[in-house]
């Protein structure tokens, strides 16, 4: 049962081979059985999914059947949940809880899904490997001394580890596409604009996007369609029309030109290297054309990305004080201490490095030669995009550097941390779509294909997404959680 | 040997429905937080969305002191820590504000100033914070946090407190004419903070300035100006220099004091605001704007001049409130009396009682209706001057009509037709020449007949008779 899609479920549901409280007793037994070793879920919500299984049970048997009726799903602890807590990986919020629905919460409970719990994340979504989580670190479960990747570690770990089938994220420089790769299945970060932000707890406004973890390009593309389109409470999300994906992208493959950017591949490792040419040759034997292309300034893009995102973060962040809501320092003498002790003892350390980076980097005196610097950077980098775009349909390239590497061994070294982001940050800068797919191993653990496409091209990107998955097998791939196989 | 520089930045809030940028109510004085919803009080998630009401009164604002409408404005968050700011920033607008170089003209010593406006943008206020309700500890209200507001920024072409309090009551005056603030300064919807410095006469380098904050009423700003140049004065004569730093004005000590140095001030760390997009006005949208603004001050100044034959002193004064003007010409429409003696009434009578009582006209025991009445009796001779004066003190004081106080007072008419007969035939006897010009034609003095009539009755002839025996009287003559 573990192994199906989102589809497969779907069917089952619908012709009532199973009902939802089956199918959500069993992914809550198996979150029991394996979360344990991957601590993948901050809160597991058992009594109220299987109440409203139940409840949309008792609908289908009446005949009011939603799209996605009665199928669980992980939401990213960074999307506030009505009466379930909102912890944002951090002490600041870890008895939050949120009186209203993020916009994608909504819409997923519309489709008639059911909430199974919220995942682990780093702490206000700063992190490459899960490990900046108040809640504890994430394992990777292809190998549990490994990283699964971040922010969005614990939607990932928790899709790959088939303990749901599908999982929402959000991607502010790479956070659902890093993890994706290092865990083996797919993430999509959809254009900025696509999906609304209300309700997803902000770490950089301007880069912050919601998307989906799920392990095929189909079942990926059917909850894109749904958590997508304009949204009054975001000004930035897009009144553009939300296709169909899951007719775009099964439709039949017509020929792409694909853009392999000479950068991208400057310095692989071998290891890398050597699958993602493989990926190219499957591209180039079955109708598509693959072009070298030059994105020079891509390798700008963490650093401007770091001054970026800091700087909305420290903005951001300010509303956390101790004052409203969350966690308010004890024995405090006037306001000041009170700011002080609470955000010193609320947020973690690596929260605090970027609060105080994007506070140096907007100071009178520093914000021409840093935040303007870095939006100029941006708009050099968007530019070189959208002159690729003229020659090419999509551009793809390895979605991380290497595979997942071991807990603790990135933690004191901010820099080389930073650095996983590489491939992926520059489409946030943009804000292009990008997905992760698996694309071969390395000593045994996964690794992830990235596929960026133009500004509103999701269809583009999961077609051939999907042109991909029926020619290998690298998405059926399944860690051995229960030492089965 | 001192020269005062002045330049106010005056806090206007707008009379929107709903907040800035949530859509939460704006009324003033509901009980404590409960007009402020998620994203007013800053919950995680949250995002603000424009309240398009606001950005129509800014542009408003901005035609009416012929200022330049930005197309693509943009906002800015301003960072800072304080209890009643929920998201540690305030939605503001930093470099390029809505409305930008504008100005307006104000009479100073019968000459025209002009004033210049270096911008107004549009901003969230804050909330409150409360220090009194509770022991050892402070309370919030956000019911006030996010009431747009504009913010305008005059350059430093004051000169005095004079200067400063009259360019203040215009800026009053338009914005209560333009409909986009009910200017309540008690309650704060009207606010400014003046920036003060003094320059040695026939310098043109300006001296180091102190800027005074929050002041709430014209007599508050008129004092803290004067007291800000004195004290600048004697620490300049004494050979020391001003300090450059925030300054609170105290109006029970009449004395400013000083909030923070430059060197404690905050550093913004302005930056614009990623959640929402420049705010992108057509021209279009302007000029549709253009065609429905209502009339300003001093365009109603000038009609008033045109078309009531008043002078420039008096329609000053019934201009100013725009609320006043309205019910001077609602008194006029219903009265026979001229516009002139009409304003002088409303000035000199009505004007004393509603400011020693601190009235405002929408809340005048004397509707207009009453007032004309009244004026009208002292047109057709009824009463004299001097008896309607003490029948207003009656109607401001106990609401009563004046038709009314005339009975019971026993202002007594005169309405036997022989002897009311007797007084018309010597009026008609003593201006025989006049009567000749209005058979001729004069229609005109037939009014002139009448006061004649109630002279001769010392106001106490009937006028109704009065006006009817005159009419027979001088149709058998022609």
């Amino acid at each position: 049962m573990e192994d199906k899609t989102l589809i497969e479920l779907k069917t089952k549901i619908q012709n009532k081979e199973i009902s939802s409280y089956e199918l959500t007793k069993f992914f809550l037994n198996r979150i029991k059985k394996i979360d344990p070793k991957l601590n993948a879920f901050i809160t597991v919500t058992e009594n109220d999914s299987l109440k409203k299984a139940k409840k949309i049970d008792s609908e289908i048997a009446k005949g009011n059947i939603n799209p996605l009726s009665g199928i669980p799903i992980a939401q990213k602890d960074i999307f506030c949940t009505k009466g379930i807590r909102t912890t944002c990986g951090s002490k600041m919020l870890e008895d939050f809880i949120s009186p209203y629905d993020a916009t994608v919460v909504e819409k997923l409970d519309k489709a008639g899904m059911i909430i199974i719990g919220k995942t682990n994340m780093d702490e206000f979504a700063m992190g490459s490997s899960n490990e900046t989580s108040y809640f504890g670190d994430v394992k990777n479960p292809w190998n549990l001394n490994c990283v699964p990747g971040g922010s969005s570690g614990g939607s990932a770990a928790s899709v790959a580890a088939r303990l749901i089938p599908c999982s929402t994220g959000t991607d502010t420089g790479g956070s659902i596409r890093q993890p994706a790769s290092l865990t083996g299945i797919c993430g999509i970060k959809p254009t900025y604009g696509r999906v609304s932000r209300y309700g997803m707890i902000a770490f950089a406004s301007s880069l912050d996007q919601a998307g989906i973890f799920t392990r095929t390009a189909k079942d990926c593309a059917i909850l894109l369609s749904h958590i997508s389109g304009y949204d009054v409470k975001d000004s930035t999300s897009s009144k553009k029309e939300v296709p169909d994906y899951y007719k775009e992208c099964t439709k039949k493959f017509e020929k792409m030109k694909i853009g392999i950017p000479e950068e991208f591949l400057d310095g692989l490792d071998s290891k890398v290297a050597e699958v993602f040419t493989e990926s190219i040759n499957i591209f180039k034997s079955n109708g598509c054309e693959i072009k070298k292309i030059s994105l020079k300034n891509s390798k700008l893009g963490v650093s401007a990305y770091q001054v970026v995102a800091p700087a909305e973060c420290s903005s951001n962040l300010s509303r956390f004080d101790g004052v409203r809501y969350g966690f308010r320092a004890n024995d405090v003498k006037d306001i000041d201490e009170l700011y002080k002790k609470s955000r010193s003892q609320g947020f973690g350390d690596e929260v605090k490095r970027r609060i105080l980076i994007g506070t140096y980097a907007l100071s009178t005196g520093y914000y021409d030669a840093y935040y303007l610097k870095a939006q100029k950077i941006r708009t050099i980098i968007s530019k070189e995009f959208q002159n690729a775009f003229k020659e090419v349909d999509v551009i793809i390239g390895p979605t991380a550097p290497d595979c997942a590497f071991k807990l603790g061994e990135k933690l004191n070294d901010p820099i080389a941390m930073y650095l996983s982001d590489i491939f992926t940050v520059s489409t946030n800068l943009a804000g292009l779509p990008a997905i992760s797919i698996p694309m071969g191993f390395k000593n045994k653990l996964p690794l992830g294909l990235q596929i960026i496409g133009n500004h509103f091209d999701e269809s583009k990107i999961l077609s051939l997404s999907n042109h991909y998955q029926n020619l290998t097998d690298w998405h059926m791939q399944k860690p051995d959680m229960l030492g089965e196989t | 040997m001192w020269e005062s520089v002045i330049g106010l930045e005056i806090h206007v809030q707008l009379k929107t429905q709903s907040k800035i940028f949530s859509s939460a109510s704006t009324n003033f004085g509901a009980e404590q937080n409960t007009q402020a919803c998620a994203i007013d009080l800053g919950l995680p998630g949250v995002l603000p969305v424009l309240n398009e009401e606001a950005v129509k009164m800014a542009i408003k604002f901005g035609i009416a002191v012929g200022a330049n409408i930005e197309n693509n404005s943009v906002f800015a968050r301003k960072n800072y820590f304080y209890p009643d700011l929920p998201k540690g920033y305030q939605i503001s607008q930093y470099e390029i504000p809505i409305v930008s170089n504008g100005s307006v003209n104000i009479d100073i010593d019968k000459k025209v100033k002009k004033i210049r406006i270096t911008r107004a943008h549009l901003e969230e206020d804050a909330g409150k914070s409360i220090h009194d309700l509770y022991e050892n500890e402070s309370a919030i209200d956000l019911n006030r946090a996010g009431t747009p507001l504009i913010e305008i920024v005059s350059e430093p072409d004051l000169s005095n407190a004079e200067e400063a309090v009259k360019y203040l009551k215009y800026i009053h005056s338009l914005v209560r004419y333009l409909d986009i603030s009910d200017g309540n300064m008690q309650e704060g919807s009207f606010r400014c903070d003046a920036n003060i410095s003094l320059k040695k006469s026939n310098s043109s380098e300006l001296g180091i300035r102190a800027e005074i904050k929050n002041i709430n009423s014209f007599k508050f700003v008129e004092q803290a100006i004067n007291y800000e140049i004195q004290r600048q004065g004697e620490i300049l004569d004494s050979g020391k220099s001003v300090i450059q730093e925030t300054r609170l004005f105290d109006p029970i000590r009449n004395e400013t004091r000083s909030m923070r140095s430059k060197e404690e001030a905050n550093d913004y760390r302005y930056f614009p605001d990623p959640d929402l997009l420049p705010v992108s006005i057509s021209n279009s949208l302007i000029e549709n704007i253009k065609l429905n603004m209502p009339e300003l001050p001093n365009e109603k100044k000038e009609r008033f001049i045109k078309q009531y034959k008043l002078t420039d002193y008096d329609t000053s004064i019934l201009v100013l409130d725009k609320d006043l003007s309205a019910y001077y010409e609602k008194v006029l429409e219903k009265t026979s009396l001229n516009p002139k003696t009409t304003a002088n009434w409303i000035i000199t009578e009505l004007l004393s009682y509603a400011n020693k009582s601190n009235t405002g006209v929408k809340n005048y025991p004397v509707n207009f209706e009453d007032l004309a009445s009244l004026l009208t009796y002292i047109h057709d001779g009824l009463i004299s001057n001097k008896q309607a004066k003490i029948i207003f003190e009656k109607m401001w004081n106990n609401g009563e009509k004046p038709q009314d106080i005339i009975e019971k007072e026993g202002i007594k008419q005169i309405s036997d037709t022989m002897e009311i007969n007797k007084l018309v035939d010597n009026v008609i006897k003593n201006h025989y020449k006049s009567v000749e010009e209005y058979l001729a034609g004069k229609d005109k003095l037939f009014g002139f007949f009448v006061g004649e009539v109630m002279k001769e009755s010392k106001g106490k002839a009937n006028p109704k008779i009065v006006n009817q025996l005159l009419k027979e009287k001088l149709r058998n003559d022609k």
